[in-house]
Formats: C-alpha cells, sequence, structure tokens
C-alpha cells in the first residue's frame, strides 16, 4: 500500500507547490487585454478560414479592436456578424453586400471542343500540365479542385462539366479562386449581374473555333457601354459594373455567343 | 577544469541539436530571422538552466533518498510544463512583440525534447549541482548558437539560387545535416 502512496503523494504535493507557484506568478504577471476583444471573437463564426487576411478569428478580432480591419472584414459573417461587431465596438453598422464567387468560363462539354481523352490523375492541376482536356487552354477543366476546396459545401460540378455556385452557401472566403490552377473564380458582390464568362484571350475566329461561348473580341458590348466594359487581350472586360446602365443591358446581351450578360438570364427565360 | 570541459562539451560537441538531433522542431520552425532565433535560444536557455536547477533539487532531494527513481521523467515534465508556463507570462508581459513572433513555438518548448533529454541526461551522469547548472546553460548556449547560425544561413538563402524542389524545408534540413557533419568536427576535443 505504501508504495503506491508515496509516490501519489509526492507527484501531488509537487504538483500543487508548482500550481501555487504559477498562481501567484500569474497574479504578477496579469496582462490586461481589451474585453472587447475577446467579445468581437465570440461573434465570429470561427471558422478561421483566413479569407479577412488575417491568421484566424482571433487575430482579425485583434485588428477590428485596434482600428487596423474594417467592421465589415469577415466575409463568412457576412451582414450579421459585422452589425454585432460594430455593435460591440460602437460603431454605426455598415451596409454589407455579400459577395459570392463566380465561374469566369461558360465552356461546358457540348459548348467547348475536346482535345483528346485525359487518363492522368484527375485533379486540374495535374490535368492543367499537359494542357487540359478541352482545346481551349483557358477554360474549365471540370476536374472539381475547387469543389474539393469548399468548405462550406457551396460548389457542385454540374451535368454540363462545369463547377456550380450555391450562392446561399458560398462565403466568399476565396479557397476555389486559390484552387483554380486557371484562375477562372472570381469574388463579385451578389447584386453584380452582369459578368464576362469567359477568360479566352485567344483571337475571335480562333477562340470561337474551340468554344461556342467563348468571348470572340466583337466588342459589341464594348460599343453599347463604353463607360464600363472595354476590350483587353481580345476579351471584354467589365471595369466598372456600378457604371453599366440597367437600359443597356439588353444591348450588352446581344453578345453572339453569351460571353457577357445576366448570370441568371438562363433561368429567367 | 572539469566545468569547464562540461561547459564546452555542452555548447559545441555534445550540442543539443547538432548531436543529440533533440529540439529539431523549433530548430527548423523559428530559425526564418535571426532576432527571433536570438531570442526563442534565449528563452530556451532560460527553461533550460532552470529545469536543470530544479529537476536536480527533485532528483536529489526528494526522488532518490526516497528510492523513486522511475518518478523522474513524470515529475519533470511537470518542472517544464510549468516553467514554459512561467516564461510565456513573463514574455507576454515584457514584450508582446516577441510573444507574437515565437507563436506556437514558445508553449511547444513544453514538449520540446531537448529540455526533458537535458534533465536525464544530467540525473543520467550523477553530476553534481554546480555541473548541472554549468551542463543546462552551456545547453542552452549551444541551442541558441545552433538555431542563431541556422537562422543566419537561411536569411541568406532566401536570396540564394536553390533549385525548385529543395526550396524551403529542403534546403533547410540539407543544411541542417551539413552543420551535424561540421560539429562532428568537435568530437576528438573532449576525450
Amino acid at each position: 500500500m505504501i508504495e503506491i502512496l508515496v509516490p501519489i503523494l509526492t507527484m501531488a504535493v509537487l504538483g500543487f507547490m508548482f500550481s501555487v507557484g504559477l498562481v501567484l506568478a500569474y497574479k504578477k504577471l496579469k496582462v490586461e487585454e481589451n474585453p472587447k476583444i475577446a467579445a468581437v471573437n465570440e461573434s465570429l463564426p470561427q471558422a478561421n478560414c483566413g479569407a479577412c487576411g488575417f491568421s484566424g478569428c482571433r487575430a482579425f478580432a485583434e485588428a477590428v479592436v485596434s482600428g487596423k480591419a474594417e467592421v465589415s472584414g469577415c466575409p463568412v459573417g457576412g451582414a450579421d456578424t459585422a452589425n454585432q461587431v460594430a455593435s460591440i465596438l460602437g460603431v454605426d453598422a455598415v451596409e454589407v453586400i455579400k459577395k459570392v464567387a463566380r465561374l469566369h468560363c461558360r465552356g461546358t462539354l457540348d459548348a467547348a471542343q475536346s482535345r483528346g481523352i485525359y487518363q492522368g490523375i484527375p485533379t486540374c492541376h495535374a490535368a492543367h500540365l499537359v494542357g487540359g482536356n478541352k482545346q481551349c487552354s483557358f477554360g474549365c477543366m471540370g476536374y472539381g479542385d475547387c469543389v474539393r476546396a469548399c468548405q462550406f459545401d457551396a460548389l457542385y460540378m454540374g451535368e454540363n462539366g462545369l463547377p456550380v455556385v450555391r450562392e446561399e452557401n458560398c462565403t466568399a472566403c476565396g479557397k476555389c479562386v486559390d484552387a483554380c490552377p486557371r484562375n477562372l473564380f472570381e469574388l463579385h458582390p451578389l447584386d453584380q449581374e452582369i459578368l464576362v464568362f469567359c477568360r479566352s484571350e485567344d483571337r475571335g475566329p480562333l477562340a470561337r473555333k474551340l468554344c461556342k461561348n467563348a468571348c470572340i473580341a466583337c466588342g459589341i458590348c464594348a460599343r453599347a457601354c463604353p463607360e464600363a466594359i472595354e476590350m483587353e487581350n481580345y476579351l471584354a472586360k467589365i471595369t466598372d459594373f456600378k457604371k453599366i446602365d440597367p437600359e443597356k443591358i439588353p444591348e450588352i446581351e446581344k453578345c453572339p455567343t453569351d460571353a457577357i450578360g445576366r448570370i441568371h438570364k438562363n433561368d429567367e427565360g | 577544469m572539469e566545468l569547464a570541459a562540461i561547459f564546452i562539451s555542452a555548447v559545441l560537441v555534445q550540442n543539443f541539436v547538432l548531436y543529440y538531433f533533440l529540439g529539431i522542431c523549433p530548430f527548423l520552425g523559428v530559425s526564418k530571422r535571426i532576432d527571433s532565433a536570438v531570442s526563442m535560444g534565449l528563452a530556451v536557455t532560460f527553461v533550460m538552466t532552470i529545469t536543470a536547477v530544479v529537476s536536480w533539487l527533485i532528483n536529489n532531494l526528494i526522488l532518490i533518498p526516497y528510492g523513486l527513481d522511475y518518478l523522474q521523467i513524470v515529475s519533470f515534465i511537470l518542472v517544464i510544463a510549468s516553467l514554459v508556463q512561467l516564461v510565456e507570462m513573463f514574455i507576454r508581459k515584457i514584450s508582446p512583440p516577441l510573444y507574437q513572433a515565437l507563436g506556437i513555438y514558445l508553449p511547444l518548448i513544453t514538449t520540446n525534447c531537448a529540455i526533458m533529454g537535458l534533465a536525464l541526461i544530467a540525473a543520467l551522469n550523477e553530476y553534481s549541482f554546480v555541473e548541472t547548472v554549468i551542463f543546462g546553460f552551456g545547453s542552452g548556449l549551444g541551442f541558441t548558437l545552433a538555431i542563431v547560425l541556422m537562422a543566419g544561413i537561411r536569411e541568406q538563402l532566401d536570396l540564394a539560387d536553390v533549385p525548385k524542389p529543395l526550396k524551403g524545408a529542403g534546403i533547410a534540413l540539407i543544411v541542417a545535416g551539413i552543420m551535424a557533419l561540421a560539429f562532428n568536427g568537435f568530437l576528438g576535443m573532449i576525450q
């Protein structure tokens, strides 16, 4: 019996001595921290995804409290979180427009010409190394690196071979933007309807040959709305969405290949 | 003379990182910049010296007299964990930027096998109290020396044209290996 009691007592006494020492030291060395940091931290989603640009939710909370980050800097939490954080800090809530990821390619299995059968490792990064499975070297290859990167179940692979964004789940964390070897994803405000759905910098005739939905750089959209759309590298580019006059949308949508237009046009018609 | 031999041996010849290969985690993790490497080295030196003292006291005043040698590992873990907590509180109070720079590697000193190794090797060699203190302090200095040298090399490596597959951890491990070979050259010093 004594053989068991002695070590137990020894360890207990040692542990007690050290803990008393630590408690005393803690009282001496306690660091006063702004209580707002903890409050802000609690109102954050705790996804620790890094989409705000800081290393985790706590770092973001510290940055907000010290004024280095915007109240609305957490894209995952969106407007609710921004309002909570704003009320903790006692500043006016700001209007936050939710951002979502958008795919800039409409090269579906029907539209884009196939280059052959790819039998390598089924990831976009691997396929990209050998030029991809489609003749267009700018478009989506459809092996779903983005779908696997998404933590929020906001992406799935559609039947037409292109990933589809579930807007309600998308938090604009930007993982898919990084995952795509061809940089086909971009984060846009949810209310930005008009987008360019092509990244091909091939010249018009070639681009059209490779994909039915490619931007052929005809310039119809840029002529319809020169203040917001311009042509660059044989590709239409929206320079400032806010300047697009809603009345000009039908003009813009005269695009012969559907490479620019409203994102939900197909659903309505 | 004996003390000098123990000191030199701990710093150079039987360097914890490059001879025993203990404490590799902070050695690679915090050796990207010289200034944080220096402070990491000093933190480890502090913890090592105090650990050596406290573990010697516990070992020789409590464990050995009562025949409890088998509690060495458990009680040394207790000593190390408490000391690291203390150092962490201290650094946080004194220098928040340093606390940020050391990051996760500061609490990880707790699980740094170099410190556990120090306590156990000192107990194994049956050093006297003064010898243990010298051994602990020298080991800490040896760790500091190794990590600061490594940080200096790695700062230069950032500018060097390293082959792509070897960038980052690969070249760091190769450098560590070459440094260990070089330090093995000290082996003849202590007979």
